[in-house]
């Protein structure tokens, strides 16, 4: 891989001296914070209120506090990482004639995609992993909540899922930097493909189904369920769903699936009420893997259509 | 000059969306020789020049750099050329020193040429004070010797130069002129520049070709050019009459 190395080192310090870059990590550590603050404060209630609490350090992570809780924080605002800092990495470098200087050193084209994705990866991780530092200080100093071995490495497989989320959203703003050349133009695609999905997916997802099955009698269970069904596939057209339902089980052990409805006759509900263990972390893991694998599947389709556009693009219109 | 022949093509062609922009280009460069690419805009010479770096593919035809072919080995091709093009940009935020370093490491050269050659190139084009001045506050014509200092790094023994001059003022030109003077002389370079300037063009180079709407209409050293086209012998003549006979003809 000529190159490769030069341009990721390139591509990661420019990351890390860029205001850009500094903003966006004080606005989501801001954020952050607060919503531990707050979860901390509520904390304490909600522990009152439970007979017997487990996986108070998830808590953190997982209650809402005042508006949203930290994972759904992410699951809104983690792409906005993402497509901030990818959405300008080929077409500035274009459209300030860097791009051809670059080329025409002895590089290979893959490795000046491959390089800036990669930087963007490590950015990401850094800024994710950091936060999720952070919040576990403040849980620890504030709350007196020491984590568990499994929880930690839950927390481990959610910082996983959520850097190949972000990559994703990242994949997204390379493509744009590659297929417009204006900046702006590319800023305000990615953005648009970002409130088409977590916005407007999610309520054409309940539009649909609600045309599709009018009569919601809650009589009718069958009903209910097809309703479910139907508004659970489209919206799972979303990565926003995708992330969610992924990160479900293992970042909240006692929910036992990613389904949004579960029939339950009264015994069933009563064993359910007994005999309510948590999840282990396998098993968690078995019931959000094809969820991950999809996340990661869709990042590396879109990591590969930016690729094959880049590589055949000619370098006159470059 | 009989030296050995460096850049050779044969009906090479290169059509974009259906139009030709380079039009089965036959010619040769040969060792040492400062060879001036003339035409007017959009003639196909920067095409031509990509082509030849590997960084187009051509439509047809063939190309040899050097004894390589672009279009198999792309890498070696650019490690041995320096191409400076036309209206490049560079990092705004690093400075001459930092932007050498990184072309240093793309080029694989070790830490330690890598500095030698650094201070070396930026004391040739006379940017060794301004050396950690960020090149976002340099002038056009600070920017392009840079771009000089940054062919150097390399040692290459092929110089593209498209359009070095351009938008630079009289001092400006001068030295730029001065340095690929040099270049040939003293580093024994074969350079292929573009350039309107066809007064500087005469100055410098050793042979034209002038290229009209993606065909060579001529190439040869000037004296030839200006018996065949105007029939007066060497001396009585200027590029500029030369090209624009062509140019009116074609």
């Amino acid at each position: 891989m000529h190159g490769l190395k030069a341009i990721f080192k390139k591509e990661l310090s420019d990351h890390f001296s860029s205001y850009r870059f500094m903003i966006l990590f004080a606005l989501i550590t801001m954020v952050s914070l607060i919503i531990a603050y707050m979860v901390g404060m509520t904390m304490r209630e909600e522990l009152a209120s439970m007979a017997k609490p487990k996986y108070v350090f998830l808590m953190l992570f997982t209650s809402r506090g005042g508006l949203f809780s930290l994972v759904q924080f992410i699951a809104f605002f983690g792409p906005l990482i993402g497509l901030i800092l990818g959405f300008d990495l080929i077409n500035r470098e274009r459209n300030e004639g860097t791009l051809s200087r670059l080329l025409s050193q002895p590089v290979y084209r893959d490795s000046v995609i491959n390089g800036k994705f990669l930087a963007g990866v490590v950015t990401i991780s850094i800024m994710m992993v950091s936060i999720v530092l952070l919040i576990t200080g403040l849980g620890l100093r504030m709350a007196g909540v020491i984590p568990g071995l499994d929880e930690v490495w839950r927390i481990g497989v959610y910082l996983i899922i959520s850097i190949i989320y972000i990559s994703f959203w990242l994949g997204v703003a390379i493509l744009f930097s590659i297929l417009f050349r204006g900046i702006a133009t590319s800023a305000l695609a990615a953005l648009a493909v970002w409130i088409f999905f977590s916005f407007f997916v999610p309520l054409g997802a309940t539009i649909i189904a609600d045309a599709l099955v009018p009569d919601l009698n809650p009589n009718n269970p069958e009903a209910i369920i097809k309703h479910a069904k139907i508004q659970k596939a489209i919206s799972l057209v979303s990565p926003m769903q995708l992330y969610t339902d992924a990160t479900g089980t293992i970042i909240d052990p006692t929910r036992k699936t990613t389904r949004t409805v579960v029939l339950m006759g009264p015994l069933e509900k009563l064993s359910q009420a007994r005999f309510a263990g948590p999840l282990t972390i396998g098993l968690s893991l078995l019931v959000v893997m094809p969820y991950i694998l999809l996340l990661i599947a869709i990042t590396a389709i879109c990591f590969a259509i930016s690729y094959t556009i880049f590589m055949r693009q000619e370098i006159r219109s470059l | 000059m009989e030296n050995r022949i460096v850049i050779e093509t044969e009906d090479l062609t290169k059509v974009y969306n259906g139009q030709i922009a380079v039009d089965h280009l036959t010619f040769q460069v040969r060792e040492g020789e400062v060879f001036g690419f003339l035409g007017p805009n959009g003639a196909g010479k920067t095409t031509t020049l990509l082509m030849l770096l590997g960084l187009t593919e051509p439509t047809s035809g063939k190309a040899r750099v050097l004894g390589v072919d672009p279009v198999r080995e792309p890498i070696k091709v650019k490690g041995m050329i320096g191409y400076m093009p036309e209206n490049m940009g560079f990092y705004r935020d690093l400075d001459a020193l930092q932007t050498l370093r990184f072309v240093a490491e793309l080029n694989g050269l070790p830490k330690q040429v890598a500095e030698e050659r650094i201070e070396r190139a930026l004391r040739t084009v006379g940017l060794f004070e301004d050396s950690k001045k960020k090149v976002g506050a340099y002038s056009k014509g600070m920017r392009q010797r840079l771009g000089i200092a940054e062919l150097l790094i390399k040692e290459p023994k092929v110089a593209f130069l498209d359009e070095p001059t351009l938008g630079l003022d009289p001092d400006g030109t001068n030295r730029m002129m001065e340095l690929i003077e040099q270049l040939s002389q003293e580093r024994k370079m074969t350079v292929i520049l573009t350039s309107h300037l066809l007064h500087l063009v005469q100055r410098i180079c050793h042979r034209v070709g002038i290229m009209i709407k993606g065909k060579m209409v001529a190439q040869g050293p000037m004296e030839q050019l200006a018996k065949e086209k105007l029939g007066v012998g060497a001396e009585k003549y200027t590029l500029e009459e030369i090209y624009m006979k062509y140019f009116k003809e074609a």
